[in-house]
Parts: structure tokens; sequence; C-alpha cells
């Protein structure tokens, strides 16, 4: 990543002597890595851990406190956390019971089932009618094969758990996330308070405060949904402030002449006129619900993810294709509808008065039907839950499929894998682990005062100090090269796509099919075919992330492409411009800005997958963390959690003043917000 | 005319920039551009003195970035000036509470926007009702209220109708029913037809001018179109880099334009159709034979074709039907062929 880094610079850096650094730079940092292992002391490589920050002991001394000793003179902080959870375990256990276990009376396996919950039947009418509500027959049919492929194969009951988990999730998240939004839109001071706090969220990888979690809620569903809720609610809130400041000001306007108090403001003119943008955070919320589901089964969350975590533990690669398959379909149901949802408009010109049947037809043929399917269920089994003699296996056919292509293909593959990580994979590596960390963190702060001034090269030298003194260094240079490596293929793949995609329209719509489904995916998912494909270890981990990152770059270069003014366009065919001209020459400089915001959401997903393919084995700070969970250390998680956060701030930042800078010289102006 | 005072506004200014209440009081409140400059603030408007009256329709013409948009914003107190008052009968509405502010609002202002404003989320009904539901009156109520505007705006039908499935100028009647809707005593209009086809826009202004004809209200106009505050104004104000630099009646700006810069909007703009025959008449004598009688403020344009067609002067009357003076052939026809008038 840091030659990459360094040619975007001598594109940028406009002064000559700056070039001049950087071919200087190029020089030393070769002959570093042919010599520099003897010139240096060791704690050039790697601080002893004498002299390294405690940190993690800190972290975890302030986690024994808060659980064991701090109170608030009533009460103490573990009884406030803990009355926490068993307040949020209520909603939680209605919707289990409603969706997965039934109502029951007593305790444990004495327990007796009062009420049976919904049957698939009624929750497949309820889907199919929700499908008809936001768009139409087509839309109600796929969702409904969607949730009927659950039952067929064997999916149901997972699935339900994993559903009622996201059902009660997603409004605390949506709610959540628009209050904040809220109080961040009427208090500048608040938003300003707020918005480092919404970066470190989105950046630390969840597995991070899995731990912490743990210790102040305990195992088990209810800390699994506040993981979630947490690891929801920030891009709500985000997008929630973005739509609410959209609202033209006209709108504003005429909402203060029409003589509307602060509150009614709000609620009857802000919150309904943003409503299309907040339903697009809603959708995220939703997404992203459903991949902290299945990631939060380490703590205690059952359902679909559970199933996945449990097969790919056991190395039963047919068993764990079934469920992640059912995660995939559950997502792309809930994908669809809440889409749907977003963009539904209304324009049938119902008369109010009608009356209640005629206005709810939908609500009350789902209640017919679910009563009516409560009591026959009682008599016929079928009809609660779909017979097990009708399900079919795909697991075992799937398992024999990726056998058959491992014994087929086993060469090629091989080959491929080898090649690339001989010529490419670790060559990277050991530039960047031979680089003693003084000289690689002058690069950086060189790079960061070049393209963003004073304030961006502070922030680069203490975020990448902190990785130093708390023992960090080499496992972050480890992250750094497979994310930069994996950055580096996905977007060789991706920006020539992205242009294509423009070009050519049938090919726009494949990919946009293609990239839509990629993203829909929960994180997990990616790793089930490649450990299949590739076996565990960096090769299959640098797959993953490639796959699960390259959606941004392709739909910004798509974007960026196709927001130029067609005049620009025009303009450059008129003055004879050949297409490889017009491609060169005017749309790939216009773009440029929107590509390197690509370049940066894929360095974001990229340092997020990170953490989750540390389960097939790389040694990066994801397996730090990883290791962490298992071992229930709060520090150890916190400080390698906070060292990637670090990373993809410093990217981040780095990369935003980059297209900052590009923007300028193009003289397109500033984006907003 | 009625000729009592409405609302009037008196050494307004809004700067925008920090600190800039303590900018005017160390200028004594009349800083001029350079101060502005080397203050780097900017005088969005910039010590406004007008009286609008009951009943009149009272344009604001400026181009972009005159400040007519601030300013009719500070009218409303949309936006806080920075100095001066605002005297709405005769109340400093910048010293009104917030709860007496939405009171007035509630009850006595109604404004339309450029880009309609409607809530996209409410039916044609629905937003028509909006500034009565927010008063907490009943729904059956507003709706029977609202209905009656809707009627009133020539949009009866469209009730159940989204925004977005109506056309710009239909949107704009919802725009004009719903400000309507809570019979405000002034009437603001932020350039309310702008966004619209010329064609559709035409249309608009000669409805705006049956509503008034019905409804009666003081209304604060703002456009960019000279040629649309010459059709409906009483009074113009021609606003530039934040300061009024002419008030008058569009026969006043056409004939005596106080600055280089107000004549080269009236220049183009055809003489017979703002000079009225009161200002065109010469002294009343009955012994010459007339062809019939016009009011003093009819305009030129409307009675050409009769006076062509008559070699006989007409007789120019009062309001009050009284005759004060004669209007000849020959003055009308000087006007209409673009000759120099002297007055």
């Amino acid at each position: 990543m840091i030659t990459a880094m360094k040619n975007r610079v001598l594109d940028i850096g406009p002064l000559k002597s700056a070039k001049l650094f950087w071919i200087l730079a190029l020089f030393v940092t070769v002959f570093l890595y042919l010599e520099g292992k003897g010139l240096f002391p060791k704690w050039m490589f790697k601080v002893p851990r004498k002299s390294q920050l405690p940190v993690k002991k800190y972290i975890s001394d302030f986690m024994d406190w808060l659980v064991q000793e701090a109170n608030f003179g009533f009460f103490t902080f573990k009884e406030l956390t803990r009355g926490m959870s068993s307040l949020l375990d209520i909603p939680l256990s209605f919707a289990t019971s409603l969706f997965s276990t039934g109502f029951l009376e007593g305790q444990g396996s004495q327990a007796i089932q009062i009420l049976p919950p919904l049957s698939w039947i009624a929750v497949i009418a309820a889907v199919v009618a929700m499908g008809h509500y936001a768009r139409d027959w087509k839309l109600a049919a796929f969702i409904g094969g969607c949730f009927l492929y659950l039952a067929i194969f064997g999916q149901w009951d997972s699935a339900m758990v994993t559903l009622a988990s996201i059902v009660i999730a997603v409004p605390f998240g949506v709610v959540g996330g628009l209050l904040l939004a809220i109080g961040a839109y009427r208090s500048p001071w608040f938003e300003k308070t707020i918005s480092p706090v919404l970066d470190l969220m989105q950046t630390i990888p969840v597995f991070a405060y899995l731990v912490p979690i743990l210790f102040l809620f305990g195992f088990g569903p209810v800390a699994a949904m506040i993981a979630t809720i947490i690891y929801a609610m920030p891009p709500m809130t985000r997008i929630a402030i973005m739509s609410l400041k959209s609202v033209p000001s006209e709108i504003v306007d005429f909402g203060n002449m029409a003589g509307c108090t602060k509150r009614q403001l709000m609620w009857k003119v802000l919150v309904p006129s943003a409503a299309p943008g907040l339903m697009v955070g809603v959708n995220q919320v939703i997404m992203l619900s459903l991949n902290m589901v299945i990631i939060a089964s380490m703590i205690g969350a059952g359902g679909l993810g559970y199933d996945v975590l449990a097969s790919l533990r056991r190395l039963d690669i047919g068993g764990g294709l079934e469920a992640g398959v059912g995660i995939v379909v559950l997502a792309i149901a809930l994908d669809r509808l809440s889409q749907a949802f977003a963009t539904r408009s209304e324009s049938a010109h119902l008369d109010g008065r009608l009356n209640i049947v005629k206005r709810h037809p939908w609500f009350l043929t789902v209640l017919i039907i679910v009563l009516f399917t409560l009591v026959l269920g009682h008599y016929i089994p079928a009809i609660q839950g779909y017979p097990a003699s009708l399900e079919l296996g795909v697991g075992t056919s799937l398992a024999e499929f990726v056998a058959w292509i491992n014994v087929n293909f086993f060469d090629v593959l091989e080959t491929y894998k080898t090649f690339v990580l001989i010529y490419f994979m670790v060559p990277v590596k050991l530039v960047l682990l031979k680089m003693p960390w003084a000289w690689t963190i002058l690069l950086l702060c060189v790079g960061a005062w070049q393209l963003g001034g004073k304030k961006l090269f502070l922030l680069t030298l203490l975020l990448s100090l902190f990785i130093v003194a708390t023992g960090m260094w080499e496992k972050a240079m480890i992250t750094v090269y497979l994310c930069g490596v994996s950055v580096v293929i996905a977007c060789l793949i991706g920006i020539p796509v992205g242009i294509l995609a423009v070009e050519n329209d049938r090919l726009g719509r494949i990919v946009q099919v293609v990239i839509d489904t990629l993203q829909t995916l929960p994180s997990f998912v990616y790793l089930i075919p490649v450990v299949m494909l590739f076996r565990v270890g960096d090769f299959s981990a640098m797959v993953a992330v490639v796959l699960y990152a390259i959606a941004p770059a392709i739909r910004y270069t798509t974007h960026g492409i196709q927001q130029i003014p067609s005049s620009l366009i025009e303009a450059g065919i008129t003055s004879g411009c050949t297409r490889r001209q017009l491609l060169w020459k005017v749309k790939l400089p216009l773009a440029l800005p929107e590509i390197l915001l690509g370049l940066n959401q894929t360095i974001m997903l990229a340092l997020s997958m990170l953490v989750i393919t540390a389960l097939v084995g790389t040694r990066d700070l994801g397996q730090e963390v990883y290791i962490a969970l298992t071992k229930a250390d709060t520090g150890r998680g916190l400080v390698a959690g906070l060292s990637i956060a670090f990373i993809a701030i410093i990217a981040d930042r780095m990369i935003a003043a980059g297209s900052r800078k590009a923007k300028q010289r193009l003289g397109l102006g500033e984006e907003l917000g | 005319m009625n000729s009592s005072v409405k609302l009037s506004c008196r050494g307004v200014w809004k700067i925008f920039g920090p600190d800039a209440k303590n900018f005017l009081v160390k200028h004594n409140h009349k800083p001029n551009s350079r101060d502005l400059k080397a203050a780097n603030l900017v005088g969005g408007v910039r010590d406004v003195n007008i009286d609008i009256h009951s009943g009149e329709i009272f344009v604001i013409m400026g181009l972009s970035g005159s400040g007519k948009s601030t300013l009719v914003r500070c009218l409303s107190r949309l936006i806080e000036p920075t100095d001066g008052e605002i005297l709405f009968d005769g109340q400093d509405l910048l010293k009104a509470s917030d709860n007496k502010m939405i009171e007035i609002r509630r009850h006595k202002m109604g404004m339309v926007f450029q880009h309609f404003a409607l809530l996209p989320h409410l039916t044609v009904l629905g937003n028509v009702a909006f500034p009565l539901e927010i008063q907490g009156i009943s729904k059956d109520k507003r709706e029977k209220k609202a209905q009656e505007i809707i009627e009133l705006v020539g949009l009866s039908g469209r009730e159940n109708y989204y925004p977005r499935e109506l056309s710009g100028g239909q949107q704009q009647r919802v725009g004009i029913a719903r400000s309507l809707a809570v019979e405000p005593e002034i009437w603001f209009l932020d350039e309310p037809f702008s966004a619209l086809d010329p064609l559709i826009r035409r249309e608009m202004q000669d409805e705006f001018i049956r509503l008034q004809n019905v409804l009666k209200k003081t209304i604060v106009f703002i456009t960019h179109d000279f040629d649309e505050a010459i059709r409906l104004a009483d009074r113009i104000a021609i606003m530039k880099d934040g300061k009024v630099i002419q008030i008058g009646s569009p026969e006043d700006l056409v004939m005596n334009p106080a600055t280089d810069y107000v004549a080269e909007f009236t220049q183009h703009i055809p003489r017979a159709k703002v000079l009225t025959a009161g200002l065109l008449k010469d002294a009343y004598d009955s012994t010459i034979a007339t062809a019939g009688t016009v009011t003093q403020d009819t305009v030129i344009a409307d009675i050409a074709d009769d006076i062509e067609q008559s070699d006989k002067p007409f007789v120019v009357t009062s309001d009050e039907d009284t005759p004060v003076g004669l209007l000849n052939r020959k003055r009308v026809m000087d006007v209409l062929v673009g000759r120099e008038v002297s007055l």
C-alpha cells in the first residue's frame, strides 16, 4: 500500500522537490530492503515488551473495575448493565416466541407450550402480503419464494431465530440512529461531538467490542443484540443527518411560516420530508444487522449464523454452505423488501372514508390466515411446521460438487495461488516487514503533510506511534500488506469493470446485479467457498477480501464517469478525441475524485473483512482480535481493534485529502456534507 | 387605495458574517460598502426603509443576489435581521417572543415559495389543510376549509393526488391555496412563478390578478422579472446589492428612473403598457365634443383601439366619476409609436 500511496503522491505533488524526495525515498527503501536488517538495532523492528505502553493492561484493569467495583450509590454498574439486558430481553423473547419457540410456560424441559409460534404458512403469507403492498405481485412472489426455500431446504427454524433478533434489533437501531441524528441536526455542537465517535465505531472491527459487551451484558442473545444495535446505528445516524440536512430550505421556511412549534417542525415537516433518505438508512440497518447477527453468534446469538460458525469449526463444508445459502436467501429477501418500501410510491387515490375492510385488505387477510393456521395447526402438524419428510438437503450434493472441483481443478487453482503468492504477495509482505518502523512512519508523515498539511501530519504521526508503542507494529504491517494487496487487486479488477460497465449498457446491468448481490451477502458467507477451494492461509483471506471489497471500486468508478456533465464529453468529441483519448484525457481525470472515494470505501471494507478472515488463519491484527475474543481479553482485543481503526482512519483521511486536492485542481468545488 | 400602513420596515440591516452587530454599532449604523469589505462581511440587506399599505400589491424587484429574498425573509422574520425595526400593525416583530411569532404566523401571515415547498408525503388536501392541522383544528373542520380553497384555485377533483403527480403550475396552485388557508392578513410571495414555463407563468399571473380582485390582500411579491413586476404591482421597490434604490408606481419608474440601473430595466418596457390616461390628460374643457369616457388609472394599451378609431378626445374621469381632463388622440399616438412624450 505504501508504494501505491507513493505513486499517487507523485501525481499530485505539485513541487519538483517533492518529486525528488519520493525518488530518493524509493532508492532508500530498496536499499533498506536489501541491506537493512543488519544496520538497525532490533527495537527498530519490534519494540521490546518491557518498553511497550501497557495500554492493554489499563483497559483490562478499567474493565475489571467497571464490572467489579463501579457503582452509583444505589446500584453497581454491573447491575445497571444487567438490568438493561433483562429489559431488552422482554421484546426479544417475545419475538423469539412468536417466530420460533412458541409461548412457553415454565422453565427448561418442563416448559409447556401454551401457544405455538407463527406457522410457516402464516409467515410466508405475511411476507407475500408485505411484498405486494410495497410494490407488486412480482416482488411478492419473489419474497414468498425465498421464504419457501428456507422451509423446503430445512433452514426454517434457524432462519426464524435470526429473523426474530433482526425484527427487534432493527427498530432499536433505526430509532436510536434517528434520535442521534435529530440531536446533531439541532445542535452543531452535538454533531461535532458524535462525529469522531461515529468514525471510530465504523472503523473499529466488531470483534473488538464483542468482548466488553460480553463482560457487561453477559453471554446470550441479548448481548448479541446489543452488539448488533451498536454496529448498525452509526450508518443510520449518518444517513439520517444527511437526509435531514438535505430537506430543501424552502420546506423548512414553510414550516416556520405555517407557525409550527419546534416539535411540529421536526415530526410533521422535516422527518416526513426526509423519509425517502431515512428509508435508505433503514435498509442499511437491516443489512448490517443481518451481517452482525451472524458474527454475534460467537457471543450467543443462535440461528443461521451459529450454524455457519459451527460448520466452519467442524470443517463441514456442506452444512456450512447450506446455512450460508440460507443467510443469503434471507438477506436478499429482506433487502429487496426494504428497498421496495423505500421507493414505494402511493398513487392510488383512495378515499379516506372507506371502511376498515376496504382500507386494510392485506392486514385482514394475513390476520385471518394467522388465526386459521393457528387453529388448524393444532390438529394437522404439517400446517404448523413444514413437514420434515418433504425437506430437501443440498448439503451433500454441494459438498460433492466442491469435491469434484477440487479433484479436477486442483492443479489449476494451485498454480494460480502459488503464482500470486510468490510473485506478488510475499514480496510486498517482505518489503513491509523489513522496513524499520521509523522509516515507514517518516514516509507516511511526509505523504500526510503534502496531502493535508500540518493537521493531517500530526494525526498520522500520533496514530502510527500508538501502534508502535503498543507493540502492534509487526502485526499491523501484515494487516497493511493483506489489505493493500487485496485493495490493489480489487481496484485492478474493479476500475476497468466500472469503466466497461458505463460503455456497455448490457454489461452495466449485469454488473449492477452482481455487485448488488455481493453487497447483500453477510461477510461471513464469503469465507465458505474460498476455504473450500483454496484452504486456509493468506491467499484465501485475500480472495475473500477482494470479493467483499470490490463492489465500491466498481460502483464509484461507474458513478464517477456517469456524473461527468455531458457537455464536457461532447466538447471532447467535437474537438476530435479518439475513444481512447476521451477515456484517458477527459473521463478518467474528471472521475478521479469519485474513484478515489471508491478506493477509500474499498479500503474500509477490506479492513473490516480482514478481521473476519482471521478465522481462516492469517497472522495479522485481525487474528489478535479474534484470539482476544476467544480468551475474553478485553485489553488485548481493544488495542488490536484500535490499531485497525487507526490504520483505517489514516488511510481515510489521506485519501479524502487527495480527493479534495484533485477536486480543487479540477475546479469541481467541495462536495456537500 | 387605502393608505393605512400594514407592514413597515425601518433601517433594516442583515449582515452575514461574525460579530455583525458590533460592526454596525461601531460604524454608527451606517457602514458603507468599503467598511463591509474591510471587515470581510456581506451586506445582504442594507438600510432598507419601506412602508407596505393595506390592500396593495407591493413588488420587490431585483436580480439574483440583490437581497430581495433575504429582505422578504427578514420581513417575516424567517431570518433574524441584524438591525432595524419591522412594524406589523405598528408592533415590532423583532421584539416578539417565539410563541408570539408562532401565533402571528399561524393566523396573520401566508407565504408562497419559488419551488412550491409542498410536503411530499401529504395529498393536495393534506397540504392545504396542514397550516390548520398544526393549529389543532379538527379534521372535519380543516378539510372543509381546505376544500373551499382548493375550489377557489381551480383544483377540484385533485384533492387526493400527491404533489409529485401534479404539473408545476398545479403544484403552485396548491402552494397558493395552502398559504391562503388561514386567511392571512399579509401574503408573501417569493418568486412564485419563476420556476414555471413562460406560458404557464402568464396564466398564473392572470389567475393571481383574479384572486386578488376577490381577496384584496396586502401582498409582498418578490420577482426578478421586471415585466411581471409592471403587470402586477401597485408599487415597486427596486433592489441592488442589498439596497432599495427606488420605490414607485410602474409609471413613476418608467417616466422618472432614479438611476441608470433602473433606466436599463425600464427602457425596453412599452410605454403604452405603463402610462395611464390620468397621466397623459390635458385640461378638461366641457365645450369640446367627446367620444366617451375612461377612468384615470386605465392603462393606454387597454384603450388604444377605441382611441385610434375616434377622432374626438375622451373624457378622463376620477375614481368618483367626476371629469378631470381630456385624453387627446395625438398624445396617445405619440405613446403608441414611441415618440418622446412630455408630461
